[in-house]
Order: C-alpha cells, then sequence, then structure tokens
C-alpha cells in the first residue's frame, strides 16, 4: 500500500479556469481562478500566470477576495478546507478546516469574520440540496484553525453557485431553486419566497439560472432558462412584490452581474454576447458580441472598470470599460467530448488534441498554457443547434513533428459521411503548420484510424489509413510529375484489403519494419517496403479493439486487446502467443521513451491502472480506480527533465508523464510524492523570503535597506534616523500645532543630513587603518540606523555558518567592492 | 343526447367596433365602456362581468362645445365639475346639474389643442397635455400656472409635434404623462421639473390609468402592450420612494386606447375590440375565479332572430338588418359528417336604417312575416312575405303611439302578437293582423323599478309572458287575463336568459353567475329538480366559465331537455339523468364517446356539453328538428382589423 501512496492522479496543467468565477483584486491587476486542487493568480494584463496557490488536496471550488482585507483572499475546496491566501505572494496564512465538503464561498463586507459556504445537506448525498451555512473564522493564531461555530442559514440551495447573492450591503441573501426565489433578511431573521410557473405562455420553462443583487438598491435581478431577466422589487412582502421582466437573451441566461455604483446589469448566455443594461432605463442595452463561446460566468473589478468572462470554451476575456476586449487567458480548450486521439507534438512538446469547433489545439502542459490554434475545417463555424457541421474526428503526427495528417468528417442523417484527409507540413519560417494535401473522400466510407510510419526520423513518407469500407490504403509522399506543380504531394500508393473484413486498428512497429493491421479478430502483419502480408494472427472471439507493438527491449511482442475482454501478447519471432489474459481493457498504450506500456481497465464503472512490460509477468504498477468511468484517451508525454526516482514503482514515470482524459473531460496526470514535494518546497520558498543566501551579489543588495520591509506591516516601519530631537518634534507633535512645513523643511533636512556628517567626522577623527575604520564605521552605521539592525545581526551569523569561507584577500577585495557607492545599481533593480 | 342535423352558419359579419373609453365606478363596480360607432356599455363588475345595458349609438354623435371638436373631457372628484378641452385651445368647464350640464366659464386660451386633461384631487388645479408641452391651470382663476415642454423624439420624428395624449394629476402634486414620443414622464407639477423619462415604446403611449391609492400607474401604448409604474422605495423600510417600471402586461394586439386601474385589475380596451379584464395576481387570492384573465369580445345578448317555422335568420348590425334564408339539403348523414347543400343560404333582405340612430334591438316572428326593429327614437314593423322567388317588404305605417323608448321586442308564437319592453319596465302588447297592427294592453308590474326590461320570452302555447330587468327581477304575465301572475323570487344575480317550457309550463332561468333556476308556474315554486340542484350545487368546472348562457330552447321531441348556450359550449341538460358530483369529471361529449361503453355509462350525467362549435352567437332549434348554429370565429373579426403598428420580431 506504500505504492498507493507513492503516486497520486492530480489535476496537473490544463485543468478547467472557468469552473468557478474569477476573482478581480481590488486594484483590477490581478485575476484570481480556481483551477482544479489550486488557485492560478493572473495578471490582466500580460494574460501570464503569475502565482499558483498550492495547498488544497481536493478540487477548488471558490475563490474570493477577503472584504476586510483586499490583498488576501479565500479560497474553499472539496477537501473541506477554506484557506487564506496572501495571493500576490503566493503565501498560505492560514487553513480554517470545515470537515464537510465546500461547493461554494461567499462572503459580505458588512459580516466580518464571517464567510459563508454552500454545503451538501447531511444525508442527503446528492449535489441537489445544499445548504448556506455561516461560518464564523475564529481569530486565533496558528496556521491550521479549527473552526466549530457553523450556522445554517439557509436549506434548500442550488448547486450552481451563481443562484447565491448577498444584497445591499449584506442586509440579506436571495437564492433560487428551481422556479423558487427565497430571500432572507437577517437582521429581521425573516425570509420570503416567490415562485414562478414552470412554464411560461410560451412553454418555456421559467427556471432560475442566476441572480444578482443591486448593490445600494433593494432590487435583485433574476436570470432565467428561457432568456428572460427578471427585476424583483418590494420582495419585503408576501404579496405585494413586483418584478419587471427584461428579454433579449434567447438562449439561457448564465451569468447576471450589477457593476460596484449598481448603474449597470451585465448579463451573458449562450449567445456569447454580453450585455450591458442601464438600471433604472433598462431599454437601453449595450452589447459586445462575438465573445467566442457561451459566457458562463461574470466578474467585474471594484471599480468597475473591468470586466472579465468566463466562457465554456475555458477561456477568460478581461474588457475595459465594456467596450474593449484588453486580454484574454485561454486554458485547454475543451468541447463536449475529445474526438481525436490526444499527441504530443515533438518540436514543442505540447499536447495536440481537438479544441474550438474544427480546429486542433496545441496546449503546452508544461507552461500550462494554449499555443496556438490550427483552423483544420477552415469553415465558419454557426453557433446553432443541430446544425451538422465538419469535424475534426482524428489526427495523427509524424515521429519527427514535420508532418500532420487530420481526417474530418460532417455526419449527415441522409446522406453518407463526408470525409476529407488533409496533410499538413510544419513549415519552419512561419513555424506552423501548412495545407499540403487534400484528399477528399479518401475512404467510402468512415476512416477507423490513420498512422504514420515512424521509420526514418525526418524522413516520413508512408501514412496508412483503415476504413470501414474494408480497404486500408498506403499514401505516399511524391514529388510532383511537372515542376510547375510546386512541392511534393502525397498519393495513394497502395491499396489492400483483406477477405472483405473492416480493419479497425493499424500499428506501426517502432523501426518501421512492420505493419499491423487488425480485420475484426484477425491480425495481420505486412512488410510496409514489399506490402507482403507477413503472417496473420488470431485469438477469437472478440474483435480486436486496440493494438500496440511493444518497444525497445520488447519490440519483439504484439499486444492487442480484444472486445471480449481479452489482453493477448503475440511473439513476433515465434508467431505465437506468448500470454494472454482476462480484463476489460478500454485504453492500450505504449510509452514511446521506454519499454513500458499502460492498460486503462474499467472495471465497476472505475478505470483502473496497469503499467507493465510485455516482457514481464508481473506488472510495475497498478492502481485501482483511477477515475469513474471509462478512459479512452490518453497519452505519455516526454518530460523535460527526467526525474531520478529509485522507488520502483515510480520508476516508469522517470522519463514520461501519463496524461489522461475522464469522461468528465478533466485531464489528470500521475505524480510522484518526490515530485509533489519538490513542488510544495518552491512554493514555501517564498513565505521565508529572506533567506537569501550569502552571496557577493546579496551583499551589494544589502547595502540599500530592503525595500520589501517597506510593505510589510506598518510596526516594523523602521524609526527615524539618529534619534533626532527635532525629527522627533516634527513626527510627533500635533499637525495643528507645527509651524509651516516650509519652515521646518530645512531643519529637517539637516536632522537628516547631520547623521552622516557625525560619521563622517567620526572616520577622519580616527585616522586608523582604512580597513579597520572601514569595519567600526560600518558597524556605528548599522547601530545608528536601526533600519537595518535586524538584519545586521542576521549578514555575520550567515557568513560564518553558511557563507563561503574566503580567504583574507578576497575579504579585502570585497569590503573595496561594498564601499562602492553601488546605488545606481539598486536604483536600477528598483525601477 | 340526441342528434340533430345542423345548420352551421358563418355569414353572420358581425364586427365589433373598437373600444374609445372607459370608465369605473367603485362604488357600484360597474364599467362603462364608449366604443367608436358611439355605443356606451354597462358592465356589472360585481355580478361576474355581465353586460347589463347596451345605450346604442349613433351615426356622427359629436358634442360640440363652441370651440370646435372637444378632444377630452374630465370631472373632478367630487363630480361638480366637468372640464372640456377643445381644437381651440380653450378648456371650457361646465356645471353638473341633476338633469343636464351648465357652461360655466372657460380657462386662458391657450394657442394649440387640449389634447388631455386631468384634475388635481382637489380641485384646485387642472393639468392640460397639448402639441409639446403640458400646461397647468388654476382651476379658481383660470390662468395658466406653469408650462412643461415635452421633448420630442430623437431622429426623423425631430420635426414632428409631440402629442401628450394623456396625463394624471396625482395627490402629491406629481404629474405623470404620456406622449406620442413613446415616453412616459414624471414632472413635479408644483415647481414644474421634469423628475423621471422612461422610454416605454417606438410608438404612442395612448392612455395613463392612475390606481385609487396612487401607487400604481398603468400607460397604453399603440402596440398593444400595458406598462404599469409602481411606486416603490428602492430600499426596504425607507421613505425615499421613487417610480419603477415593473410589469408589461401584453393582452392587446392593437392600440390599446383605454385603460382603467381598479383596487385588484387592470381592464384596457382598444382597436382589436376586446375587452380584458387583467387580475392583479398581488391584490387577488390566487386560484380563484378572480384571478383569471377574462376577455370579453361578444355581446351578452342575442343579435340573431330565427323564425323557427320559415327558416329565416335576422341579423342585426348597428346600422342595418340582414334578412337570411337557410340552406337545404335532403341528405343524411352519419354523426359528423356535413352534408352537400342542395340551396345555397342566401341574402333576402338588407335593410338600412333611416336617419342616423342605430338599431338598438329587432325581432323577427317565428313564422317570417313579420320583422321589427328600434332604434332609441322610434319602432318600425314590415310586413314580409316571402314565396320561393318573391320577396316583397311592406312597413306598416301607423304603429300605436304607446311604442316609444322601446328596449327590447319580441313576437308570440303564433306572431299575432308583438310584445315590446317600454320604460318603468312595463311591456306594451300589440295586436297584428294582416292588416294592421292595433295596441291591446301594457303590461305592469308594482315593484317599482325603473330599469329597463332586456328579455322578453312568451310561453309557446301563448298564455305566458315572462319578463326580466337588470334589477334582477323575473315576472311573469298571464296573456290571457293581461296580468301579472306571479314574481319569481328575486336573486341577486342578473339572469341572462329566461324561457318556459312548452309542455310542463315551468320557467328555466339562468343567471350570469351561472346558476340555473326552474320555477313551476302553477304551483309558484321552484320545481323540485330545481331544489336538487341548489342543494347539491353545480360542478366547478360550470361555475368557472367566463361567458354567460344567452339563449334556453326546448326539445319538443323529449321534455326533459333544456338546450343551453354560451360563447363557447352548447349544452343540453337532461334532467332525468344525476346531476354531476363536484369532484367527478366534468366530460364534454367529444370526450366521452372515446371513452369505452362502461364507463361512458358511469360518467354519463345530466350536463352533455359540446364544444365542436366555437364562438356561438345564437343556438335555434328549428320546427323540423335542425339545429341552427350561427358561429362568428374570433379569428375572423381579428383579420378585418386593421393592421397594427409593425414591430420586428425575433428571427424574423
Amino acid at each position: 500500500m506504500v505504492e498507493q501512496a507513492e503516486i497520486r492522479v492530480v489535476h496537473q496543467g490544463g485543468s478547467n479556469i472557468t469552473f468557478r468565477e474569477p476573482a478581480i483584486s481590488s486594484d483590477s491587476r490581478f485575476l484570481l481562478c480556481a483551477s482544479g486542487h489550486s488557485v492560478k493568480v493572473f495578471s490582466t494584463v500580460t494574460e501570464e500566470c503569475v502565482q499558483e496557490l498550492r495547498g488544497h488536496t481536493d478540487l477548488v471550488t471558490g475563490v474570493l477576495i477577503r472584504p476586510s482585507n483586499h490583498l488576501q483572499a479565500y479560497s474553499c475546496s472539496a477537501d473541506g478546507t477554506v484557506r487564506l491566501w496572501d495571493f500576490t505572494d503566493g503565501i498560505l496564512i492560514k487553513t480554517y478546516l470545515i470537515g464537510y465538503p465546500i461547493c461554494s464561498i461567499y462572503a459580505s463586507a458588512s459580516h466580518d469574520g464571517v464567510v459563508f459556504i454552500a454545503t451538501p445537506t447531511k444525508g442527503h448525498k446528492t449535489l441537489d440540496s445544499l445548504q448556506l451555512l455561516a461560518v464564523h473564522l475564529p481569530q486565533t493564531a496558528g496556521q491550521l484553525v479549527e473552526t466549530s461555530d457553523l450556522s445554517a442559514v439557509l436549506s434548500d440551495v442550488s448547486a450552481n453557485p451563481a443562484t447565491v447573492a448577498f444584497g445591499r450591503a449584506g442586509e440579506y441573501v436571495a437564492s433560487t431553486n428551481g422556479v423558487q426565489l427565497q430571500i432572507f433578511f437577517f437582521k429581521k431573521q425573516k425570509s420570503f419566497r416567490f415562485s414562478l410557473k414552470e412554464n411560461s405562455c410560451s412553454g418555456r420553462s421559467n427556471t432560475f439560472t442566476c441572480v444578482a443583487c443591486h448593490p445600494t438598491d433593494d432590487c435583485v435581478a433574476t436570470g432565467h432558462e428561457d432568456g428572460k431577466i427578471r427585476l424583483w422589487r418590494n420582495f419585503d412582502q408576501k404579496r405585494e412584490y413586483t418584478y419587471r421582466t427584461l428579454h433579449w437573451h434567447h438562449g439561457a441566461v448564465r451569468a447576471l452581474r450589477f457593476t460596484p455604483e449598481g448603474s449597470n446589469l451585465l448579463s451573458g448566455g449562450v449567445e456569447s454576447v454580453l450585455v450591458q443594461w442601464q438600471y433604472q432605463q433598462e431599454s437601453q442595452q449595450d452589447f459586445l458580441p462575438r465573445l467566442g463561446a457561451a459566457i458562463t460566468h461574470i466578474a467585474v473589478s471594484p471599480d468597475g472598470a473591468l470586466f472579465c468572462t468566463s466562457h465554456s470554451d475555458n477561456k477568460i476575456t478581461v474588457i475595459q470599460s465594456c467596450v474593449k476586449v484588453s486580454s484574454i487567458i485561454q486554458g485547454l480548450v475543451k468541447g463536449e467530448a475529445v474526438q481525436t486521439d490526444l499527441m504530443v507534438d515533438p518540436r514543442s512538446k505540447a499536447l495536440v488534441l481537438n479544441g474550438k469547433p474544427g480546429h486542433l489545439q496545441f496546449y503546452s502542459l508544461h507552461r500550462d498554457r494554449l499555443l496556438f490554434n490550427l483552423d483544420v475545417v477552415q469553415q465558419e463555424f454557426i453557433h446553432q443547434e443541430g446544425l451538422d457541421q465538419f469535424q475534426v474526428v482524428m489526427a495523427t503526427l509524424d515521429g519527427a513533428g514535420a508532418w500532420l495528417a487530420t481526417v474530418e468528417e460532417r455526419k449527415q442523417e441522409t446522406v453518407e459521411a463526408e470525409l476529407n484527409l488533409k496533410l499538413w507540413a510544419f513549415d519552419e519560417p512561419s513555424q506552423s503548420f501548412i495545407l499540403n494535401t487534400t484528399v477528399s473522400t479518401p475512404h467510402e466510407a468512415r476512416i477507423t484510424a490513420v498512422t504514420f510510419d515512424p521509420a526514418a526520423r525526418g524522413q516520413t513518407s508512408l501514412l496508412v489509413s483503415c476504413g470501414q469500407d474494408g480497404l486500408f490504403k498506403a499514401w505516399r509522399l511524391a514529388a510532383p510529375g511537372h515542376p510547375d506543380d510546386g512541392g511534393p504531394s502525397w498519393s495513394c500508393d497502395f491499396v489492400s484489403a483483406y477477405h472483405g473484413l473492416a480493419p479497425q486498428r493499424c500499428c506501426f512497429s517502432a523501426d518501421g519494419s512492420l505493419l499491423a493491421v487488425s480485420f475484426q479478430e484477425v491480425v495481420t502483419v505486412w512488410s510496409p517496403a514489399s506490402w507482403e502480408l507477413l503472417l496473420t494472427l488470431s485469438q477469437p472471439p472478440g474483435n480486436i479493439r486496440d493494438l500496440c507493438f511493444g518497444r525497445l527491449s520488447c519490440s519483439k511482442f504484439l499486444l492487442g486487446t480484444t472486445n471480449c475482454n481479452q489482453l493477448c501478447c503475440w511473439n513476433l519471432l515465434t508467431c505465437s502467443l506468448e500470454w494472454s489474459t482476462s480484463m476489460e481493457v478500454s485504453l492500450l498504450l505504449a510509452d514511446p521513451l521506454s519499454d513500458n506500456m499502460a492498460a486503462f481497465c474499467h472495471q465497476d464503472g472505475n478505470t483502473d491502472l496497469f503499467v507493465f512490460k510485455p516482457s514481464e509477468p508481473r506488472p510495475l504498477f497498478s492502481q485501482k480506480a483511477v477515475c469513474s468511468g471509462r478512459v479512452s484517451r490518453a497519452v505519455f508525454a516526454p518530460r523535460e527533465v527526467a526525474l531520478e526516482s529509485c522507488e520502483e514503482s515510480s520508476r516508469w514515470l522517470n522519463r514520461s508523464q501519463l496524461y489522461f482524459l475522464t469522461p468528465l473531460m478533466d485531464l489528470l496526470t500521475f505524480s510522484t510524492r518526490a515530485e509533489e514535494e519538490r513542488l510544495m518546497a518552491a512554493s514555501k520558498q517564498l513565505v521565508v523570503d529572506d533567506s537569501v543566501a550569502m552571496t557577493p551579489f546579496q551583499l551589494l543588495l544589502g547595502k540599500r535597506p530592503p525595500h520589501h520591509q517597506a510593505v510589510g506591516p506598518p510596526a516594523k516601519l523602521p524609526a527615524p534616523p539618529g534619534g533626532s530631537a527635532a525629527v522627533r518634534e516634527l513626527l510627533q507633535s500635533p499637525a495643528h500645532v507645527l509651524p509651516a512645513a516650509a519652515a521646518l523643511c530645512s531643519a529637517f533636512m539637516e536632522a537628516l543630513l547631520g547623521v552622516a556628517t557625525e560619521t563622517r567626522e567620526k572616520k577622519t577623527s580616527a585616522g586608523e587603518t582604512p580597513s579597520d575604520t572601514e569595519e567600526e564605521e560600518e558597524e556605528d552605521s548599522d547601530e545608528e540606523m536601526e533600519t537595518r539592525a535586524t538584519r545586521s545581526e542576521e549578514a555575520p551569523l550567515e557568513t560564518d555558518s553558511a557563507g563561503p569561507v574566503l580567504s583574507r584577500a578576497q575579504v579585502r577585495e570585497l569590503r573595496r567592492v561594498r564601499k562602492l557607492d553601488h546605488s545606481w545599481f539598486s536604483s536600477l533593480l528598483d525601477s | 343526447m340526441g342528434e340533430f342535423k345542423v345548420h352551421r352558419v358563418r355569414f353572420f359579419d358581425y364586427m365589433p367596433s373598437a373600444i374609445r373609453s372607459m370608465a369605473f365606478n367603485s362604488h357600484t363596480e360597474r364599467l362603462a365602456v364608449a366604443r367608436a360607432d358611439g355605443a356606451v356599455e354597462i358592465f356589472n363588475f360585481a355580478d361576474n362581468y355581465f353586460q347589463e345595458k347596451v345605450i346604442a349609438g349613433r351615426d356622427g354623435r359629436s358634442i360640440e362645445a363652441y370651440g370646435g371638436p372637444i378632444w377630452t373631457i374630465s370631472g373632478n372628484s367630487e363630480g361638480t365639475l366637468l372640464a372640456a378641452g377643445c381644437e381651440d385651445g380653450t378648456v371650457k368647464m361646465f356645471e353638473v346639474l341633476e338633469d343636464r350640464i351648465q357652461f360655466q366659464r372657460n380657462l386662458s386660451r391657450q394657442k394649440g389643442r387640449i389634447i388631455s386633461l386631468s384634475w388635481h384631487p382637489s380641485g384646485a388645479q387642472i393639468a392640460a397635455g397639448m402639441m409639446d408641452m403640458i400646461r397647468i391651470f388654476d382651476s379658481e382663476t383660470g390662468h395658466a400656472t406653469h408650462r412643461l415642454l415635452v421633448d420630442r423624439g430623437v431622429g426623423a420624428s425631430k420635426s414632428r409635434e409631440v402629442v401628450v395624449w394623456s396625463v394624471a394629476f396625482l395627490n402629491d402634486h406629481t404629474i405623470i404623462s404620456g406622449d406620442s414620443a413613446g415616453k412616459v414622464q414624471i414632472w413635479d407639477g408644483l415647481t414644474g421639473t421634469l423628475i423621471r423619462t422612461h422610454l416605454v415604446t417606438k410608438w404612442d403611449v395612448l392612455v395613463l390609468a392612475v390606481s385609487q391609492d396612487e401607487s400604481s400607474v398603468i400607460a397604453g401604448t399603440s402596440e398593444g402592450t400595458i406598462v404599469q409604474f409602481q411606486f416603490i422605495s428602492s430600499t426596504v423600510g425607507q421613505q425615499d420612494k421613487l417610480w419603477v417600471r415593473t410589469r408589461t402586461f401584453k393582452n392587446h394586439s392593437h392600440d390599446v386606447r383605454a385603460l382603467v386601474h381598479t383596487d385588484s385589475a387592470v381592464i384596457s380596451g382598444g382597436m382589436d375590440t376586446q375587452l380584458v379584464v387583467r387580475p392583479l395576481l398581488d391584490k387577488v387570492e390566487k386560484n380563484t375565479q378572480e384571478s383569471a384573465l377574462r376577455k370579453i369580445a361578444f355581446p351578452h345578448r342575442n343579435l340573431v332572430s330565427c323564425a323557427k317555422k320559415a327558416g329565416l335568420l335576422l341579423f342585426q348590425f348597428p346600422d342595418h338588418l340582414e334578412l337570411w334564408r337557410l340552406g337545404e339539403s335532403d341528405r343524411n348523414g352519419t354523426p359528423g359528417e356535413s352534408l352537400p347543400v342542395n340551396r345555397k343560404p342566401e341574402k333576402l333582405i338588407q335593410l338600412k336604417t333611416k336617419g342616423e340612430d342605430h338599431i338598438c334591438c329587432s325581432a323577427l316572428s317565428p313564422c317570417g312575416s313579420w320583422l321589427s326593429y328600434a332604434t332609441v327614437a322610434a319602432v318600425r314593423l314590415y310586413r314580409l312575405q316571402i314565396s320561393s322567388n318573391n320577396i316583397s317588404i311592406q312597413k306598416v305605417s301607423k304603429l300605436p303611439r304607446e311604442l316609444k323608448s322601446v328596449h327590447q321586442l319580441c313576437f308570440s308564437s303564433d306572431s299575432c302578437r308583438l310584445f315590446a319592453s317600454s320604460s318603468f319596465s312595463s311591456v306594451v302588447v300589440v295586436a297584428l293582423n294582416q292588416t294592421d297592427c292595433k295596441y291591446l294592453h301594457t303590461l305592469k308590474h308594482k315593484s317599482g323599478s325603473r330599469q329597463p326590461i332586456h328579455i322578453l320570452s312568451p310561453s309557446e302555447d301563448g298564455q305566458w309572458l315572462a319578463t326580466a330587468n337588470t334589477d334582477c327581477e323575473i315576472h311573469v304575465f298571464n296573456l290571457r287575463k293581461m296580468k301579472l301572475h306571479c314574481s319569481v323570487p328575486a336573486y341577486s344575480s342578473c339572469p341572462t336568459a329566461v324561457s318556459i317550457h312548452p309542455t310542463t309550463g315551468n320557467l328555466v332561468s339562468v343567471h350570469a353567475d351561472q346558476q340555473i333556476f326552474e320555477f313551476s308556474l302553477k304551483q309558484k315554486e321552484y320545481s323540485e329538480w330545481s331544489r336538487q340542484l341548489q342543494r347539491q350545487g353545480l360542478h366547478p368546472l360550470w361555475l368557472q366559465r367566463d361567458t354567460p348562457v344567452t339563449s334556453i330552447s326546448f326539445n319538443p321531441n323529449n321534455p326533459a331537455h333544456i338546450m343551453l348556450h354560451d360563447v363557447f359550449m352548447f349544452c343540453i341538460i337532461d334532467q332525468s339523468l344525476p346531476l354531476p358530483e363536484a369532484k367527478t369529471k366534468f366530460y364534454n361529449q367529444m370526450i366521452l364517446r372515446s371513452l369505452p361503453q362502461p364507463q361512458r355509462l358511469r360518467e354519463s350525467h345530466a350536463f352533455k356539453t359540446c364544444k365542436n362549435f366555437q364562438h356561438l352567437l345564437s343556438v335555434n332549434l328549428l320546427e323540423d328538428l335542425s339545429l341552427v348554429v350561427v358561429e362568428r370565429p374570433l379569428v375572423d373579426i381579428v383579420a378585418q382589423l386593421p393592421a397594427p403598428v409593425r414591430q420586428k420580431k425575433f428571427a424574423t
């Protein structure tokens, strides 16, 4: 069981940044998003991720700027904790243990020391019915704080976090669930419920989807499934409540937000248009159209100058004053389903998969950002339901990343599917793929597999495609017949069939000398050089589902899985079955950098992972219940820096990392404990900011007062220098008894200068060896300038203990260097 | 239920006229509706919205008050003074006296017409909407004290004058105006400053109405929408209230010209001729009949007379009458089948009225040889002679003097008597023979009611005449003795249809609240069936219908059958079957027929309703036992309306 704990399934890269509403810092410079198990802090200007707040052990379900301190943020997670962060420095300040999984977090400025969380109601396992709890956060010291003061505010809260909002100065909270609006007044401890009819006159659903409260007026805006927005007023009356209906959206309203002054109401939905309604003058609207994908959340900065819209394609758009899109933070684009395999681009080491409709996305996992989108279909995508459009269903890259083959398909109910096979060449100058060849209808029926010949690196010239029409075709790069025709293009080289059976999978051996094609129950092995059928293998019953050649030391093995829960391993030298085992393997894949293979087995609704070597009977690693549901897409991504783990069970992760997509489109990966510790250490380093190693460079910097103390708490402010009476008088006497500033100025300045002149006098009067005086002087000034008192105590200690041992000459040289005026350098650093 | 050969008549081109103006009296709960043709209708809201009276209109009816056409009139809150806004820019004050109005004086004359007027509740000031401005007059001195300039519309309409169609002067000196630029504006009447502008529509805001407590204002627009504004405090528990636009109602396809804001409902009418009562759900109990939207599109009285023996139909229009002969078919068919017509229905006569007065009632004798109609001023009687190809109509020139100010006309079943309801609930009986007519008697009763009789119903055998007036009284006269036989015990709701059974001599009456009574004329008491019906109560679905039963007839073949109809259904009550329980389902015949036989027997009850025919104006049983059903589909009425203002519709 030790091995199990060693390796953990984590969200790492490509996680959903639009899962919850982002929070904008009060100076509008940072954007905080819940992203997997961590909180990411993005810069709103540069779109870069500047901090990643790690610490939660489960999905983060909410981020919130602390109302009483705008430099801190709360985050909540399904692991049952609320954490308080200093998000500019990435420091975890406190962890509050709640003990229940938390679905969302809210706070209001008037409830000091209280946060509101939505947790599942006890006894209800499902997420349909939540309760809103008020949590009094205890003001005790210590990092880990137990909270016990929980009180229920509302029950029957919807799982959608957009359905709870706090009203004017936290006087009331509005919550919607289904077709019911509930408003709870804290002072009167009284709640009012208003319900609508299930369906409106036109037969569309009246269900509430989101709610927003006006910051100064008693007005609650609710969004509805049928695209209407209702503005409720007089809701402190049981019957005399009233509302106004606004209708612009034709689909459901997904997000609503008032601007901080309450002058505007923002709404968004499937139309991907941000609508700005003028409060009290709602017939006037402003629109920001063409935002690319459905809006799921809207956040507004506290000064109202910046809006952020989260979109369903894992994108956050930063909008300046509702007119201009200033930046776009794009995560891994996730559609309904990924139809292409997961691939790794050998050049950029980026993950390649379906992105926007009709596009392939290149997503860098190391930098966790989208590199670019390749428009494959090159047709306008029309946002409309029930429209059949071209989709990229298959893509494959050759070993060097020089060629990309894509298959796009348009399914129509009446006509046969339209197919296109496109081949793209990597263009060095533009650093992107350029369309080389388009083959329309390469097969009569759907294409089941496409693969490049991995043979000669960079010189790939063979592509094999299998179709349901019973043929597999080989395509070869050929020079044009006429020199005027341009560069080389691809054409069909070889067509073959096997007993009229439909080929399902094809796979090249690592050296490209063998091609295995599966025809239902039969595996045929061909020689690509001569197109000769070398041998056939069969292990009935069951059709072949996956086919994979072993790598490196195991290249004599061919592995296949069947849909009758068989995993077979054939020895190609003996042409016989080496071993087989009975397990339902949903996905089999080989690590390109080692001889390991990974098999995802679907069992009892969960997926188990086995990593094994074809030549060894025992699996290297196995983990039960990696995720729920069936895993059908996974990839081995090579690491940038190989790990040096010596643990037997985690050695398979040394050179490459295994990423897989869950049925819910979460990109998960496996991480070792060593790796996590390294990451945690990296984030902890930020806490102890002062512990910079004693280096010559540090000494240079140490000459001027460390500027980070200036932003620290006011208690640590440097005391006025020199204890000068003039300065003390100036700073301590009340302002109204002071003479004019002009009169005081010269005295004050002199008091400041006096320190330096005194030291200079001392220096000249002492008349000792320069080196010694310097040392004394240094010490003197340290004593006088109390600003550095703490540092000067620490610094010698460090030189003694940690600092490198210096020879006497070196010390002298160092002193000489220190004496030089380096203020220009520090000012450079400052700027 | 019995099967009938049905004449399905759709050639009655009844066209109601647009609603222009409405007034509501909250004490008596009566609504007066003025239509474009000059007719005024009185609805009693306390009595299930029954249309009690119709005062017929008149062509070119106009009042001129020495200053050209009057655009608006408005009475002060005490009802002692009436202000009229004229084309020439004068506001004329009239004193309201017991029986007339008397000109008092003019307020200072303005340039431009006065479009709308509103009194301050104290009566000290009057706000007048004009072109491009609102004027405030001091009603004592008659001088204009303020001039509020109203902005014109933007764009192309900048050059057009803006018309202030409606103003409302509230108690706190707030003035609310609705204008042709689509704005509802809120002004401070003391300082004359604009407080807020709500742009409501691209078209015109035509009318405003204020609730009694002045917490809500509704505005009707040319788009057919009604927009509500409420006086709401912006934060809970504080006093600073402001006018906030809240709900929007859309129940009309055309201009909303008239609005009334009662305590619990919004009543609207306009170009699309329907009167709509939209209850405000926050003011009424939910899930009661009171909370249902109600549209009144058809009159609550008969405009069709049928000559049962001759197969003729008389249609009453405001300014003419049409006499039609029904088509014939000699074939028989299965239920639901439509038969081919041998002889097409034929319009025999179109009779235009003389003079400008509109017809208030008309009648056709059962034999088809007499025709009579009445206007406010006169009664006319014609003798018809219709053979297969020869039609002659002859006016009876000398009518008795007693025939005047007639509210209702009716012929006896043998066509030798004409009954005419006259003033003071009296009935004038006129004897008819081949050549002339002779006054016989005036039937009177002693209740002293001044209300007009709206139903006259003679019995088949000529012995009885039942009359009903809007004081909810039903009197039965013995025609042999020419005197009052008895009065049916008074019921609180107005009778909408009364008829006497030909064989049993029972009087059946249906009231505006949908109750049914059967009164035995011989015993002078309610019949046993009626008592049982009252004990058990009517089915809720029957009581929830929102149109009154407008006629009752009997099947001579089956004396237990009573046939009734309202606008949306035709019903035969079989007195021999058990009454429906309140909890059982109230199947109509179409659904009942689809049920299996044993269940059908179990579910069958006395009320057999048929909803095959919609928008029924009249149902009559002819002598040959074929049924004449006169329908006027609402879509046909809507199709004849002028085109509404153009509106951009989503996805078109």
